[in-house]
């Protein structure tokens, strides 16, 4: 059996938890520099506002329904999320962490009531423990728990737990083929142009008819939800191939000097992210480009591709090769909105030498990255870095309306009145 | 929550030539979260703001241990959600009647009342206070 416990409105709960006035108000979060809607309390879904909404087209419906519009806080979703993965972790070891706020659970050695008790018990635990209300599905497939998970969502009187009935057809057949997991826009349209329009529609099609007109992992995921099981728990994460840093600028970037600071910085941080997990990169890719809104200023998107050799991990080497590459694709006035660095084809084999590298040289490299990453892990990030990153504050997010991070800085605890 | 407990360094170097006498007794160093935080995961930290509960030991600045996990019971200090904002309160239940009780100095009672949670008044417990941090060294 497995079940998946999901956080309903997880960024727009962990607001709530230490604000507890914004319980039943219409909140929304902004993306990275305050652009994008990307997350809804249930109240400004039913508001209409979508993910990715950029907000200076709502500032009608914000000032009209008084919606709290909030700055993404990452330091407190990120604490939070560790709270709530680590209590299901107490209900079961084998736990896959799906997303920020998802996770599927192997139930083994429960009958079906049982799951059913002992996630109501953990929903339960959770809500009390971080203040965070999950739902949770459980079903003998990955796709039948999401599946089930959906039901429990959309439907009160579960109290937040629905389990896959023995007779499923019935919950299969509620289900639209857009809900189900691993089904996208795409394929959806297709499946409803052949008469395939939900859940139970697609688990009784022919299994080589589906892989024909679709693929493989069309006809797994029907074939889950007929509860033969083809998807399992992933716990140790897959190695990641890619690794991108990009961030839109608070405001437009039109010299040189900024652009190439916020593509050291990316770099700066791509590197980092890289030897935290001991991987190196192959290749590097660059690219600037202005506003896709702004439709009066002239548009320009520049990118380039250039390789890493030997692969490395190593901060200065990798601001380097991007400045390199952005410097001959540059052109002036152009008002830039975006940028970022891309490290591509990642792998944690051993760094070979080329003929024409020293291994000392390599060896000064490594000795000088820990000693970096020691001094900025102990004494904060950024506290030693590259000129090239620069002293200016273009790359500092826009973030005008964050909230405290309440579980994770000392000085924004969050406060408790002891008056009245 | 710090979760990492930091370790004594072993002492001792072998070029110094003589082993510390002490190198077989080492012992982990004292973790204060141990004594002050039963579960981590439902464990917060707040600061507390204000006089009304100086009877109880809790004084304005005060760095709070809240811990979600552990159920109010009569007497229980605990973080109580009123009007939507987070107060500190005693809790005191006395049969059906439930109420959260200000614990100033014996000096300024009278300007604080308690609150009868009922029809009128709205309250949720958020949280059980479990140690107030006191400093001692400054005066705020």
């Amino acid at each position: 059996m497995y079940a998946l416990a999901d956080c309903n409105n997880f960024y727009a709960s962990c607001e709530r938890i230490f604000e507890p006035h914004l319980e039943g108000k219409p909140l929304v979060v902004l993306s990275n520099n305050d652009g994008c809607v990307i997350a809804r309390s249930q109240e400004s879904k039913d508001l209409g506002f979508k993910v990715g909404d950029p907000i200076f087209k709502c500032k009608d419906v914000v000032r009209k329904h008084n919606v709290i519009v909030r700055s993404s806080n990452f330091a407190l979703y990120g604490d939070m999320s560790r709270r709530v993965m680590q209590t299901i972790r107490l209900f079961s070891p084998d736990v896959e962490v799906y997303s920020i706020d998802e996770a599927f659970i192997k139930l083994d050695g429960l009958a079906g009531r049982n799951c059913e008790k002992v996630m109501r018990q953990m929903r339960a635990a959770i809500l009390q423990w971080t203040g965070i209300p999950v739902s949770v599905g459980i079903g003998h497939t990955k796709t039948l728990a999401k599946l089930a998970n959906h039901y429990a969502k959309k439907h009160i009187e579960t109290g937040g737990v629905a389990s896959i009935p023995k007779n499923p057809d019935a919950m299969l057949q509620c289900t639209q083929v857009e809900d189900i997991w691993g089904i996208g826009r795409q394929w959806s349209k297709k499946l409803r142009n052949i008469g395939v329009n939900t859940a139970l529609d697609l688990a009784s099609m022919d299994k080589e008819s589906i892989r024909r007109s679709f693929n493989i992992i069309a006809m797994k995921t029907a074939m889950e939800l007929r509860g033969h099981t083809y998807f399992r728990l992933e716990q140790a994460p897959e190695q990641r191939k890619t690794l991108l840093r990009s961030r839109s600028f608070g405001k437009p970037v039109e010299s040189w000097h900024e652009l190439s600071e916020a593509l050291a910085s990316h770099a700066t941080r791509a590197s980092e992210k890289l030897r935290n997990e001991n991987l190196v990169a192959k290749m590097l890719h660059v690219f600037f480009h202005t506003s896709l809104f702004n439709r009066t200023d002239p548009r320009n998107s520049a990118h380039a591709t250039v390789e890493l050799i030997p692969p490395t991990n190593v901060t200065h080497t990798i601001i380097k090769a991007a400045l390199n590459a952005a410097k001959p694709i540059w052109k002036g006035g152009f008002r830039y909105k975006r940028a970022g660095v891309q490290l591509i084809d990642l792998s944690s084999g051993p760094v070979q030498c080329s003929l024409f590298d020293s291994p000392e040289e390599q060896a000064k490299d490594k000795r000088m990255m820990v000693l970096l990453d020691g001094v900025n892990s102990s004494m904060g990030a950024g506290t030693l870095h590259f000129a090239a990153t620069g002293f200016t504050k273009v790359m500092q997010m826009k973030q005008l309306q964050r909230s405290p991070r309440y579980t994770t800085h000392w000085d924004e605890l969050p406060e408790c009145l002891c008056g009245l | 929550m710090v979760e990492e407990l930091r370790l004594p360094l072993i002492g001792g170097r072998v070029e110094a030539g003589f082993p510390s006498p002490a190198d077989d007794f080492i012992e982990r160093s004292l973790d204060l979260n141990e004594q002050l935080v039963a579960n981590p995961i439902a464990t917060f930290f707040m600061r507390a703001s204000g006089h009304s509960m100086d009877g109880a030991g809790i004084h304005d600045g005060d760095l709070l241990i809240v811990d979600r996990s552990i159920t109010p019971s009569h007497g229980s200090i605990v973080i109580a959600v009123i009007d939507g904002g987070l107060t500190v309160k005693r809790l005191r239940k006395r049969g059906m009647r439930v109420s959260l009780i200000p614990e100033p100095n014996t000096l300024d009672q009278g300007a604080y009342v308690p609150i009868e949670v009922g029809e009128e008044t709205d309250a949720t417990i958020w949280g059980v206070v479990t140690w107030s941090i006191h400093n001692i060294q400054c005066t705020r």
